[in-house]
């Protein structure tokens, strides 16, 4: 009975999956304190925690955080901003579709990360670069999937909307687009994700930005546990972007 | 048309005006050697209050009249009058119900309701009240907050009637809203479709394919031919109302059912004839 509630809680979920992560910390320290791991490639998860505090204050990462945030924020809302539009145009024209939709499909398996010296020859060693590469790659997972759900709502819907003689931009706005939703989120969540690695990927490459650039100087310097510290602070920023998204949606569709 | 469907078809004429009047109303899907003539010829009246039934074996373009009556199909032959106004396309008359179930899932059974009158842009508390008139009629109060998706297919299909008589349609037009429910759910919610059509004296025709629900809901009854779809006859069903589903077990309904039938059974074993045809044709030429 009280683990039935406990169960229902909402807290139970948050503390099932802080005591994995706990769990698996505890796990590679025992590995890595009987020498089962080797210590030279994996840090102890106590020093990574410890090297937190020391990262904070000398690499400055607050400041590391809102660059690196900033640029994930411009190109994360760009790719929506871009994408949907993209996408809506791609069903709506299916000439158009049937042109460039394999091309798109291309784009998301193409590693466009490795054509930032091009980037760098257009827009310069600036963050500018880093949130064009982003959006670029970012993009191909929010057409495609906006493409599929406005394709795929249910036809009787639309007939709904056409016997209660609703103009296209009606049946656009209070029919397609709500029908469409779930399925154009996942598409968004693909596209974040896309979007994350790749600003943090490129700031790595480009050596130059927040956090992307601290692990690489900390790589550099063989700081192990400073390396591992820096990546938790992408992590920690990857889930507050993720925690947004889910807010977002949950505020804009309802429970189905 | 045989002599009984015509002198039915032309009948209501000597009383009031017809409200729906359907007239040599003709459709082909297609051009040449590859062409469906889906419907052909077909022409009845519904009265103002009347409750129509029109029944086929599949493939008799049972839901090609209902497109073309709801104006979804724009370009057919002949004529659907409402008002004396040709329905060319989506008409303010006419409240479509589909076969299929057509809940908004986004919105909640209030909402879904309120749906038709947010696109008229009346006031928030006007249209929540009249929604809430539709749905203690089609029997969901107390579930104005939920979900479709937390409620059965009966109910969903009695949201979309509600949100389909809010707009207060001077037709209630229905394509088999029931076939997708189990016999018992069926002949409830034929209860109270029944009812609903007493209390607002509301104009209904229904498409289905089903003997015993055209036979407990309706006035008259367009029986249709297979493929093209034809009127094969109109029956009048003198049943008395105010009618329950209790009606079934009538000799007189059974009967009914039976003269119907035999109508049909003709016409769907030509339907089934045809399609086992094709299908062995289909697989020759695949095998071939």
């Amino acid at each position: 009975m009280a683990s039935a509630s406990l169960m229902k809680s909402r807290w139970f979920p948050i503390a099932v999956g802080a005591s994995s992560v706990f769990a698996v910390f505890a796990l590679l320290e025992l590995l890595l304190k009987i020498g089962l791991v080797n210590r030279y490639i994996v840090p102890f998860p106590s020093d990574v925690v410890m090297a937190l505090e020391r990262i904070i204050v000398e690499e400055n990462v607050p400041a590391r955080i809102r660059e690196t945030g900033f640029e994930m924020l411009c190109s994360c809302v760009a790719v929506i901003l871009i994408g949907v539009p993209i996408g809506t145009a791609l069903y709506r024209y299916r000439a158009l579709r049937r042109a460039i939709v394999d091309w798109v499909a291309a784009m998301a398996a193409a590693p466009l990360v490795l054509a930032f010296p091009l980037f760098l020859v257009l827009f310069g060693r600036s963050s500018l670069t880093i949130i064009v590469m982003s959006i670029i790659t970012g993009l191909a997972p929010i057409i495609i999937k906006t493409t599929e759900g406005l394709s795929g709502v249910r036809p009787v819907l639309m007939n709904v909307g056409r016997s209660l003689k609703l103009t296209d931009t009606q049946m656009f706005w209070k029919i397609l687009m709500p029908a469409a939703l779930p399925v154009i989120f996942s598409g968004i969540r693909l596209s974040w994700t896309f979007v994350l690695i790749s600003v943090v990927g490129i700031e790595f490459l480009i050596n130059l930005g927040g956090l992307g650039q601290l692990i690489n100087d900390l790589a550099e310097r063989y700081d192990l546990p400073g390396t591992y510290a820096a990546i938790s602070f992408v992590i920690i920023v990857s889930v507050c972007f993720f925690m947004l998204l889910e807010r977002v949606e949950t505020w804009l569709r309802p429970i189905r | 048309m045989s002599s009984a469907s015509t002198a039915a078809a032309t009948r209501p004429a000597t009383e009031a005006q017809p409200q729906l009047v359907i007239d040599n109303v003709s459709k082909q899907f297609g051009e040449g050697p590859e062409a469906v003539l889906a419907v052909d010829q077909v022409s009845f009246n519904v009265m103002p209050g009347e409750f129509v039934a029109c029944i086929g074996p599949s493939g008799c373009g049972k839901s090609t009249l209902f497109n073309i009556i709801g104006g979804l199909l724009g370009e057919y032959v002949g004529n659907v009058m409402i008002d004396k106004e040709r329905i060319a396309g989506p008409h303010p008359a006419v409240g479509m119900v589909f076969q299929e179930e057509s809940t908004f899932p986004w919105r909640n059974v209030l909402d879904n309701v309120c749906f038709p009158l947010e696109l008229q842009k009346i006031a928030k508390s006007e249209r929540q009240d009249r929604a809430q008139k539709f749905i203690d009629i089609v029997g969901l109060q107390g579930f104005e907050k939920r979900m479709p998706s937390e409620l059965s297919g009966g109910m969903k299909q009695r949201v979309s009637i509600a949100r389909t008589l809010v707009s207060g349609p001077q037709i209630l037009l229905m394509d088999e809203p029931f076939a997708a429910l189990d016999e018992q759910t069926r002949l409830l919610l034929g209860d109270k479709i029944t009812q609903i059509q007493q209390d607002l004296h509301q104009t209904t025709l229904l498409i289905t394919h089903n003997l015993t629900e055209a036979v407990q809901l309706s006035d008259r009854i367009v029986v249709m031919t297979y493929r093209p779809g034809r009127v094969k006859r109109i029956v009048d069903i003198d049943l008395p109302r105010p009618r329950t589903s209790d009606v079934v077990s009538s000799a007189a309904f059974g009967k009914y059912v039976a003269e119907i039938w035999g109508d049909l059974r003709e016409e769907a074993s030509r339907g089934m004839a045809e399609s086992e045809s094709s299908t062995a044709t289909r697989g020759k030429s695949a095998r071939g």
